[in-house]
């Protein structure tokens, strides 16, 4: 067979198969970094945002809103092409994690904020009526009740930053994506390079999405 | 014990708590009664500064809680609130919503405070339930377990807002029991409820809001036998005939 999907394009595929290895290494470990990155961030900013501080709140809505409405490509860029000009020269693999982490961060921050607002209101007021500080009934009282709500969509999040380190890609970022590609622009065979990368998506997404909806079934609640 | 003095609460342009000057002494049982809307929740609530007086100073135990860097989380461990919707925490059991707090705030030994929560549970007759879920107990035991949740705090004061009024009526007498053999005790109570029973039990001073302010205090008895005024009457012989 010839063409875009030749038997010896696969063969080669299959003899290269540790840079294929090496970069999907590569994007579980952004990703689970990342990810780690974004639920501190979103814990953070989501609790922010459910207090009673006015400053604190506008806080969190300046780093939601300015990362939610910018693309990812403009965040990655900004670190790796930016940063240099004043000084920062960040290694490419603390701009995947970063970049990508900051960017769920703001969408895990509104997942928790919702979360948190689902609980009934008069669990915070008995906690109070009990001396706990708004951070402390926060983490003992209201965050492990709102966790219920939020872990069907957080699930989804990370399915969707897996998929958003490929972004990487296009700063040298050494995963999965990168590292297809420029396998594949030496030697052209991007047939193959392509369905195997894809395929390897598939499998890191792929179970964590079927978790998810499987939660939304069991909680009715949507992610 | 509390002293609410020159107290003014708006919510927005509505003014719900006006001119209020009330003092309950220690160990008194006061009963707070009063048309839905007249303020007697906030009223309770400020006791403990859940809700925040526009206007007015409160004092509890000696502390100014509305002075700029009142300590209200510590006089919070020392005054006991009882909610309408028991408020239980769901994701604990029962044992463990009776030890949370005075493990976490008040730093008793984790033993000590099952040791003293069984016992309250026990006093709620309840002990059976404490590895049990609030979800699996009924009305009328998880406001029990509520009231243990604030007995083992230690409290010296206990504030009820409504605690049997969400519950259906063949619960009602079971939480009102505990309520009494409460009331025999030295703790400074202070109880919003339409229960005349419960009242003339165990009240020392019964007081009516309407609109926002205290219209009439006094005695039991004195609601019973001669409340003064019209609106008054009007209320007591509206909730007596419907109980
Ligand atoms: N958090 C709040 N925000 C706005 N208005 C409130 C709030 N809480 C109570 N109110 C209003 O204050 C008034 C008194 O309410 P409340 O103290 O709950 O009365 P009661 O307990 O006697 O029924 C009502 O008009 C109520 O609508
Ligand atoms: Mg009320």
């Amino acid at each position: 067979m010839n063409g875009a999907f030749a038997d010896y394009k696969w063969a080669a595929l299959v003899s290269d198969w540790t840079v294929f290895g090496e970069g999907f290494a590569h994007t579980v470990l952004v990703s689970g970094l990342a990810l780690l990155l974004a639920l501190l961030l979103g814990g953070f900013f989501g609790v922010l945002s459910s207090g009673s501080s006015k400053l604190a709140k506008g806080l969190a809505r300046v780093y939601i809103e300015s990362i939610q409405n910018t693309p990812l490509v403009i965040q990655v860029f900004f670190l790796y092409h930016a940063l240099p000009h004043l000084g920062i020269m960040l290694p490419t693999f603390a701009v995947g994690v970063l970049g990508v982490g900051v960017y769920h961060g703001a969408y895990v921050s509104e997942v928790v904020r919702a979360g948190i607002q689902a609980v009934p209101r008069g669990q915070l007021e008995a906690a109070y009526s009990q001396g706990f500080s708004f951070w402390r009934a926060m983490r003992h009282i209201i965050l492990p009740q709102a966790k219920r709500m939020a872990f069907p969509p957080l699930t989804n999040q990370a399915v969707s930053l897996i998929k958003n380190t490929s972004v990487l890609a296009m700063v040298a970022g050494g995963e999965l994506m990168y590292q297809a590609d420029s396998w594949s622009s030496s030697n052209l065979y991007y047939g193959p390079a392509y369905v195997a990368t894809g395929i390897l998506y598939i499998a890191l997404c792929l179970p964590l999405a079927t978790y998810a909806r499987r939660l939304e079934e069991q909680t009715g609640v949507k992610g | 014990m509390i002293a609410l003095q020159g107290i003014q609460k708006y919510f927005g342009a509505n003014h719900v708590l006006k001119d209020i000057d009330l003092t309950v002494a220690p160990g008194e049982k006061l009963v707070v009664i009063g048309p839905s809307g007249s303020g007697k929740s906030t009223l309770i609530r400020s006791m403990n500064l859940l809700e925040m007086p526009s206007k007015g100073k409160i004092v509890v135990d000696g502390v100014d809680l509305t002075a700029p860097k009142a300590e209200v989380e510590k006089v919070r461990e020392s005054v006991a609130m009882v909610f309408q919707q028991f408020n239980l925490y769901p994701h604990k059991t029962v044992l463990e919503n009776l030890t949370l707090a005075p493990v976490l705030i008040k730093k008793v030994p984790k033993e000590a405070a099952e040791e003293s929560g069984l016992a309250f549970l026990d006093r709620v007759g309840l002990k059976n339930k404490a590895h049990a879920y609030p979800a699996q107990l009924s009305g009328g035991q998880q406001q029990r377990v509520a009231i243990a949740r604030a007995l083992n705090m230690k409290p010296r004061v206990m504030l009820f807002d409504e605690p049997t009024s969400a519950l259906d009526p063949e619960m009602i007498q079971e939480v009102l029991d505990v309520m009494v053999d409460l009331a025999k005790e030295g703790i400074t109570m202070v109880v919003v409820t339409h229960e005349m029973g419960f009242a003339r039990q165990v009240a020392d001073r019964v007081i009516f809001m309407d609109a926002g302010r205290i219209i009439e205090q006094g005695t039991p008895e004195h609601f019973f036998v001669n409340p003064e005024h019209e609106r008054t009457q009007l209320f007591l012989s509206k909730i007596l005939r419907s109980h």
